[in-house]
C-alpha cells in the first residue's frame, strides 16, 4: 500500500499564514481581517508585508464579518481570520445575511477548530462549525488535513468565486502531502487503494485515517483512504466509485457526529447505494481541557477508534 | 471597453422633491396594501431622505448599475424592513420599470420583503433585514473605495431602535479607528420601534454625544423638512475627508403624510384596508403616475 512518511512537524495554522502571504504577493485585491488574533493566525507575515491590505478588527467578530462583506463590494477578495469558534457560531447570521444569502465573496478562515485545540477547553474547541456552514446555500467548505494542503487550500480558496469556510487548527501536527500533489477544491484525493473498506476522513483525522490503515493492513484487511478535503461541495462520484468497490464505509472527522462529514457521505449512499457504515466522530458532546492526544484518545477519534469502526462496518456488510 | 463617465448628483428644485414625495408615498401605501403585508410606518417618515438622497445627493448613474459600484456614490439600507420607499424611489429614479412595484412581497418577485442580491434587482448590493449589519458592510464598501482610489461616498441608513444591536457599535467603534471619512451614516431617529417607544423598549440615552464618544462628527436635523435635510446632506458631504466618518441624526415622524398613521408606533408593520388606502391616497396627490 502507499506509504505517507512524515515530512515534518507543523501546525496547519502555519499553512494558512503561508499560503496568505504568497497570496498577497501576487493578487493586489487580496484584503486581510484579524479579530486581535493575528499571531494565533499566523497573519502576521501578511500584515508586516501588506500594512495597507491589512485590517485589525478588535475583538469585535460581528463587525468583522460585515467590513469584509463590504470590502467585497469594491472587488476585494477579504480573508477574516479568527478561532474557528468565533469565525462561525458567534456570527453566524453576519454570516448567513451579509456573506452567503449576499453571495459575497469573503473568505472565511478559522483556526483552532476541534478537539485538538486542546487546553483552552470546551468554551473554544467548536465542534459543530462544519455542520453550520455546511447549511448555508452557497457555502463551500474546505477542511484541510496538513500544513502543506492548507497552504494550497489558501491559495486556491482566493481564486474561487464564493463564500469559503477554511477550517483548519492550532497543534503541530505530521506533514505527509507532498507540496507538489495537486489541490483542486471538490476533488476529493485517494491516497491509500483498498478492496475491503472505504475510510474517508478530513483535517487532522487523515493522518489518523493512514495509521489505521496501516494496522488494518496487519491484520489482512485492505483499507481505501480518501482524504475529502472538500466537504461541500462533496465529491460524490469519488465517494460512489469507492464505496462500490468496498462496499462498507467510515467517515473520520473532529467534529460532532451530527452536521460533518459523516452526515453528507451518509446522505449519499442513502440517495445511491445504501451500504453499511461507521462514523468515528465526537459522539455529540462538548470537549474539555487536555493535549490533543488525550483527547482524541478520550472521545474516540484515535487509530484504535478508526480500526474498530472499520472492522463493524466490515461485519456488517 | 471604454470606463463610463464619473457619475454626478443632480440637482432638482426643493419643490419638486415634494411633489416627487407625495407620489412615493403614495407608492408606499399602495403596495403594502396590495399584499396586505410591509412596513409603511418608517417607509413614509423616511421618505424625504431617499428623495433628497436619490435626486440630488448621490453620484449616481442608474443605468451604469454595476454590483462594485465604482465611480459611484453608494448606498445601503441597514434597516431593510423599510424595503417599500427604497424599491419606489429606486424605480422611479430608473433602476428599474416602476410596474415592478406590483410585485413587491409577491412569489417570483425581485421585490422581496427585505431587500436583497439574490434577485438581482438594480440598485442593491447587500441583503439586509436582519438589523445592525448595514454599518459594517458600509465601512467595509468605504475601505475599498480608499484602496481603489476611488473618491465616491458611501452612505448607510440605519432606524433608531436598530441601533440596540451591538454590532453596530461594533463598527461605530471600528470606523475612526481606520478612518474611514469617505461613509455618512444616518439614523431615523423617530423614537419608535415595533413594540413602543425606543424610550420605553430600551433607551438610547444621550445618542448625539454616543456617537461623537466614538469619535464621529455628528450632524442633526429634522429629516422631513426637505430644505433642512438637502442643507444638512450638503454639509455632511462638505466634512467628508477629514479624518472622520460622520453620522447624521434625522428627527423623523414615523408614517409621515399620513395623517391617521402619523407618529405612532402603531403601523409600523401594518397595511392598511381598502378603506384606509383610499384615506390616505386622498391626502397624497399622484405626480408621477401611479405605477
Amino acid at each position: 500500500m502507499a506509504h505517507f512518511p512524515i515530512l515534518d512537524q507543523k501546525d496547519t495554522r502555519s499553512g494558512f499564514g503561508a499560503g496568505l502571504l504568497e497570496l498577497g504577493k501576487s493578487d493586489p485585491n487580496v484584503v486581510a481581517l484579524c479579530a486581535d488574533l493575528t499571531g494565533s493566525l499566523k497573519m502576521d507575515a501578511f500584515a508586516k508585508a501588506f500594512p495597507e491590505r491589512f485590517f485589525q478588527m478588535g475583538v469585535a467578530e460581528a463587525n468583522m464579518m460585515g467590513v469584509a462583506a463590504g470590502l467585497t463590494i469594491g472587488g476585494k477578495i477579504p480573508f477574516t481570520g479568527t478561532f474557528a469558534n468565533f469565525s462561525t457560531g458567534r456570527v453566524y447570521d453576519q454570516i448567513r445575511q451579509s456573506i452567503a444569502y449576499a453571495g459575497k465573496n469573503v473568505k472565511i478562515c478559522a483556526s483552532h477548530a476541534g478537539l485538538t485545540l486542546g487546553e483552552d477547553g470546551a468554551t473554544h474547541q467548536i465542534l459543530e462549525d462544519i455542520g453550520l456552514m455546511r447549511m448555508l446555500p452557497g457555502m463551500t467548505v474546505v477542511v484541510p488535513c496538513d500544513f502543506n494542503q492548507t497552504k494550497q487550500a489558501t491559495i486556491a480558496i482566493g481564486a474561487h468565486e464564493g463564500p469559503v469556510y477554511l477550517r483548519f487548527g492550532r497543534p503541530k501536527w505530521p506533514v505527509f502531502i507532498p507540496a507538489d500533489m495537486p489541490f483542486e477544491i471538490g476533488k476529493a484525493q485517494l491516497l491509500v487503494e483498498g478492496t475491503d473498506v472505504s475510510i474517508f476522513a478530513c483535517g487532522h483525522l487523515v493522518w489518523r485515517a493512514l495509521q489505521a490503515a496501516e494496522e488494518l493492513a496487519t491484520a489482512g484487511i485492505k483499507a481505501e483512504v480518501i482524504n475529502v478535503h472538500t466537504v461541500k461541495p462533496l465529491d460524490e462520484a469519488a465517494v460512489l466509485a469507492s464505496v462500490r468497490k468496498t462496499g462498507c464505509a467510515v467517515s473520520c472527522e473532529e467534529h460532532n457526529r451530527f452536521g460533518g462529514l459523516g452526515d453528507t457521505i451518509a446522505q449519499v449512499l442513502a440517495l445511491n447505494q445504501p451500504l453499511p457504515m461507521e462514523f468515528v466522530a465526537v459522539n455529540d458532546s462538548f470537549g474539555e481541557s487536555g493535549t490533543p492526544d488525550q483527547l482524541l484518545k478520550k472521545y474516540g477519534l484515535d487509530v484504535p477508534d478508526i480500526v474498530a469502526a472499520a472492522q463493524r462496518a466490515l461485519k456488517r456488510k | 471597453m471604454t470606463k463610463p463617465a464619473p457619475a454626478v448628483a443632480s440637482s432638482v428644485s426643493t419643490d419638486e422633491l415634494d411633489r416627487i414625495c407625495s407620489q412615493v408615498r403614495r407608492d408606499i401605501v399602495r403596495m403594502v396594501h396590495g399584499c396586505q403585508s410591509g412596513h409603511p410606518g418608517a417607509s413614509l417618515g423616511c421618505t424625504e431622505f431617499f428623495v433628497a438622497l436619490y435626486w440630488n445627493i448621490l453620484c449616481h448613474d442608474p443605468k451604469a448599475f454595476s454590483m462594485d459600484g465604482i465611480g459611484q456614490d453608494l448606498f445601503f439600507l441597514s434597516n431593510g424592513h423599510i424595503s417599500p420607499v427604497w424599491y419606489s424611489v429606486l424605480a422611479h429614479s430608473g433602476y428599474f420599470p416602476t410596474k415592478e412595484l406590483f410585485t413587491f412581497r409577491k412569489l417570483n418577485s425581485r421585490l422581496q420583503g427585505h431587500p436583497t442580491t439574490h434577485e438581482g434587482l438594480p440598485g442593491i448590493r447587500m441583503a439586509s433585514g436582519s438589523l445592525g449589519q448595514g454599518l459594517s458592510v458600509g465601512i467595509g464598501a468605504a475601505l475599498a473605495k480608499k484602496l481603489n482610489g476611488d473618491p465616491h461616498l458611501v452612505f448607510t441608513l440605519h432606524g433608531d431602535g436598530e441601533l440596540q444591536e451591538g454590532q453596530i457599535w461594533e463598527a461605530a467603534m471600528s470606523a475612526p479607528r481606520h478612518k474611514v471619512d469617505n461613509l455618512i451614516a444616518t439614523v431615523d431617529w423617530n423614537g419608535r420601534q415595533i413594540d413602543g417607544d425606543v424610550d420605553d423598549v430600551l433607551p438610547l440615552g444621550d445618542l448625539p454625544a454616543k456617537w461623537r464618544a466614538f469619535g464621529w462628527d455628528v450632524l442633526i436635523c429634522n429629516g422631513n423638512d426637505m430644505a433642512e435635510l438637502l442643507a444638512t446632506l450638503n454639509e455632511a458631504k462638505s466634512r467628508t475627508g477629514k479624518g472622520l466618518p460622520i453620522v447624521i441624526l434625522m428627527r423623523t415622524e414615523m408614517g409621515q403624510g399620513v395623517d391617521f398613521m402619523v407618529g405612532s408606533h402603531e403601523w409600523h408593520g401594518i397595511p392598511p384596508n381598502d378603506e384606509q388606502l383610499a384615506r390616505a391616497l386622498a391626502q397624497l396627490p399622484e405626480t408621477l403616475g401611479d405605477y
